[in-house]
């Protein structure tokens, strides 16, 4: 495969065979150098680009952004987007994990008073968040209870308490997805969730007691109102079992879509179905409705993290603040300009989070003139970012951004170089407090068995794709 | 062993291995859940009936592995233990089943990861060397 370097950020995958465009792929050569020497490998996120590439109607090109590597269809850090007449929408775009993201609170807190008190914060937190295999959350829904957190996402859970209105002007689609039909998620997706909307889940997932270590663009800061040493908290969760059951379900749907509408299915993951075909039309209001399950359970989540500052530093609920939700496992409907002319299209973003940049109409008003913030997760021992996009970035990758670093190594490779106690241990003497309900996962999760989370915001920024407003780093990190 | 992880950038693969297909179904079942727990101290107390019906045997595979997942959390279980017969031809395969475990302990059973989905990815099934396979990637 040909991969042509257009300059130090940014190459072409050049149209060849059934691709429809060009693969685009925005990476340094650090990062692009292993992908290209897996070539040939079962598991190749270039072949993967390459494959989105020859989707019927997508525009423009098939994006990877700086924090490729191999995913399930799409590669993770996949972009593709879809002309609504002649497109698709496909399944391996949005993967299990519907609407994945990360939801960011912001404290009056300073640095020094999380310090006076670490222990307690990440034994409170560490009691009160429901994470880990077989969590259950408080709420106890039936059939129709998860009806309306399908129809309401964020919604839903302030209706029952969790939260307050702000959050979900501060949540992308206002915390509630338009065109959801639960009537398109199946029974089984619904039971598996009656008992986790208000979890965390397990492996990558996570809750971060964080302080802001560096500004690096005073006046988006300004504009998302943190200063250095500020504490805030990331909550990094989905849409639990129902959203990996809608993917289980709608495998099998577009499976027999792609089949009766005669599009060649190159991989597996990767089926998918015509936008305006009834079977297209009902894996997007499934995947809507997961949307909002996801947003349902981030709300719910914020709400608990204040339940538990709260009392400890004799705050009001209304003190601590969302800045901003969003997620990075989804398809919308968005407007872009594609080939000088401005039109919607349906937008893939798997392992990718939106990254509008100024002066989109989507974002929140104080955050107009800058573009809305978006979170790249670093390890439990390294940092993370706040980036926002950029102008670059919406004619580029259709407004998105980068959205972690991505594992450099096996989790078998992991658990057998590392033991989670020891890694727990190590980090405590670098000051950041770990809870792990689970020994093995703290050892998956060790910082080095993950890529550098800087080289991944180096090219995003080299690129001119996102701009680095801040730099944050863990203090209490709790584990599922 | 009988079961064995494989390895994997991000996931991980579930390679089951037996005299049969079924046995290689079962075993599997034990790979994937061996992720989430310790096996052995998974007690097989209570059965649940499953079954799964598909087109192909990689679909019926996939698919009897998500609906243990989906067991594990309609139940609130985790299984050690696994039964299966296959029946049919291309075309139209099925499975029955049945999978023995108990509610989920954590201070027992030490849980790990959170298994999210069985993949088509490095999807196997059948007979390879003499003996039966059945193996696929599993999205962590």
């Amino acid at each position: 495969m040909e991969v042509r370097k257009l300059n130090d950020y940014e190459w072409e995958i050049p149209r060849s065979g059934d691709m429809l465009v060009p693969g685009r792929i925005y990476a340094s050569e650090a990062i692009l150098k292993p992908l290209i020497e897996h070539k040939g490998h079962e598991w190749n996120a270039l072949e993967q680009v390459r494959n989105v590439a020859s989707l019927p109607g997508i525009v423009k090109a098939a994006i990877a952004m700086p924090d490729v590597h191999p995913g399930y269809g799409f590669p993770i850090g996949g972009v593709g987007a879809f002309d609504p007449d002649d497109g698709v929408v496909a399944m391996g775009g949005v993967g299990f994990d519907i609407n994945c993201g990360v939801r960011v609170l912001v404290t009056p807190l300073h640095r020094d008073d999380i310090e006076a008190k670490k222990e307690e914060v990440a034994d409170k937190l560490f009691h009160h968040i429901p994470a880990g295999l077989g969590s259950e959350g408080e709420l106890r829904l039936s059939v129709e209870g998860i009806d309306e957190v399908l129809r309401k996402g964020a919604y839903f859970a302030l209706e029952r308490g969790y939260g307050l209105p702000e959050d979900l002007e501060y949540t992308e689609e206002g915390g509630r997805m338009e065109g959801a039909d639960p009537a398109a998620v199946s029974l089984k997706a619904k039971q598996r969730q009656f008992k986790q909307v208000g979890t965390l889940g397990s492996g990558n997932h996570y809750l971060e007691v964080q302080y802001v270590e560096e500004i690096r663009d005073e006046k988006a800061a300004a504009a998302y109102g943190i200063e250095v040493d500020q504490v805030l908290v990331a909550i990094h969760c989905g849409s639990r079992a129902l959203g990996h059951q809608i993917g289980q379900d709608y495998l099998k749907d577009l499976e027999k879509a792609s089949r009766k509408y005669g599009i060649p299915i190159r991989e597996r993951e990767l089926v998918c179905a015509p936008i305006k075909s009834p079977e297209g039309q009902r894996y997007l209001a499934a995947v809507f409705a997961g949307i909002n399950c996801a947003f349902a359970n981030r709300q719910v989540l914020a709400h608990l993290v204040r339940e538990v500052l709260c009392p400890l530093y004799g705050l009001k609920p209304s003190d601590i603040r969302t800045l901003y939700d969003v997620g990075h496992n989804n398809v919308k409907f968005e407007r872009h300009r594609v080939n000088g002319e401005e039109k919607e299209v349906l937008v893939h973003r798997k392992g990718s989070t939106r990254a509008f940049g100024p002066g989109r109409p989507e974002n929140p008003p104080k955050y107009r003139e800058v573009g809305h913030p978006i979170f790249v997760g670093g390890t439990m021992g390294t940092s993370s970012y706040i980036l926002r996009g950029t102008e670059i970035g919406m004619q580029k990758v259709f407004g998105s951004g980068v959205h972690g670093a991505g594992r450099a190594m096996s989790r078998a490779q992991a658990k057998r170089k590392w033991r989670g106690e020891k890694i727990i241990q190590d980090l405590r003497g670098k000051g950041i407090i770990v809870r792990a309900h689970s020994y093995a996962g703290a050892a998956e999760e060790a910082p080095l068995a993950y890529k550098d989370v800087d080289l991944v915001v180096e090219a995003a920024v080299g690129a001119r794709l996102n701009a680095v407003v801040a730099k944050v780093r863990p203090l209490v990190c709790i584990k599922g | 062993m009988p079961y064995e992880i494989l390895e994997h950038e991000a996931d991980a693969g579930v390679r089951g291995i037996g005299g049969s297909l079924e046995e290689a179904f079962c075993e599997a079942a034990r790979a994937m859940f061996s992720l989430m727990v310790d096996l052995e101290a998974v007690r097989p107390e209570r059965e649940v009936p499953v079954r799964v019906e598909a087109e192909t045997l990689e679909v019926l595979f996939v698919s009897w592995l998500g609906e243990l997942l989906a067991l594990r959390d309609l139940e609130g279980m985790v299984f050690s233990r696994f039964e299966a017969r296959i029946k049919g031809t291309d075309g139209r395969w099925m499975l029955e089943g049945k999978a023995y475990g108990e509610p989920l302990d954590p201070a027992r059973h030490r849980p790990a990861v959170e298994v999210k989905a069985a993949t088509y990815y490095g999807v196997k099934v059948g007979k390879d060397d003499g003996r039966y396979i059945a193996q696929c990637v599993v999205d962590l």
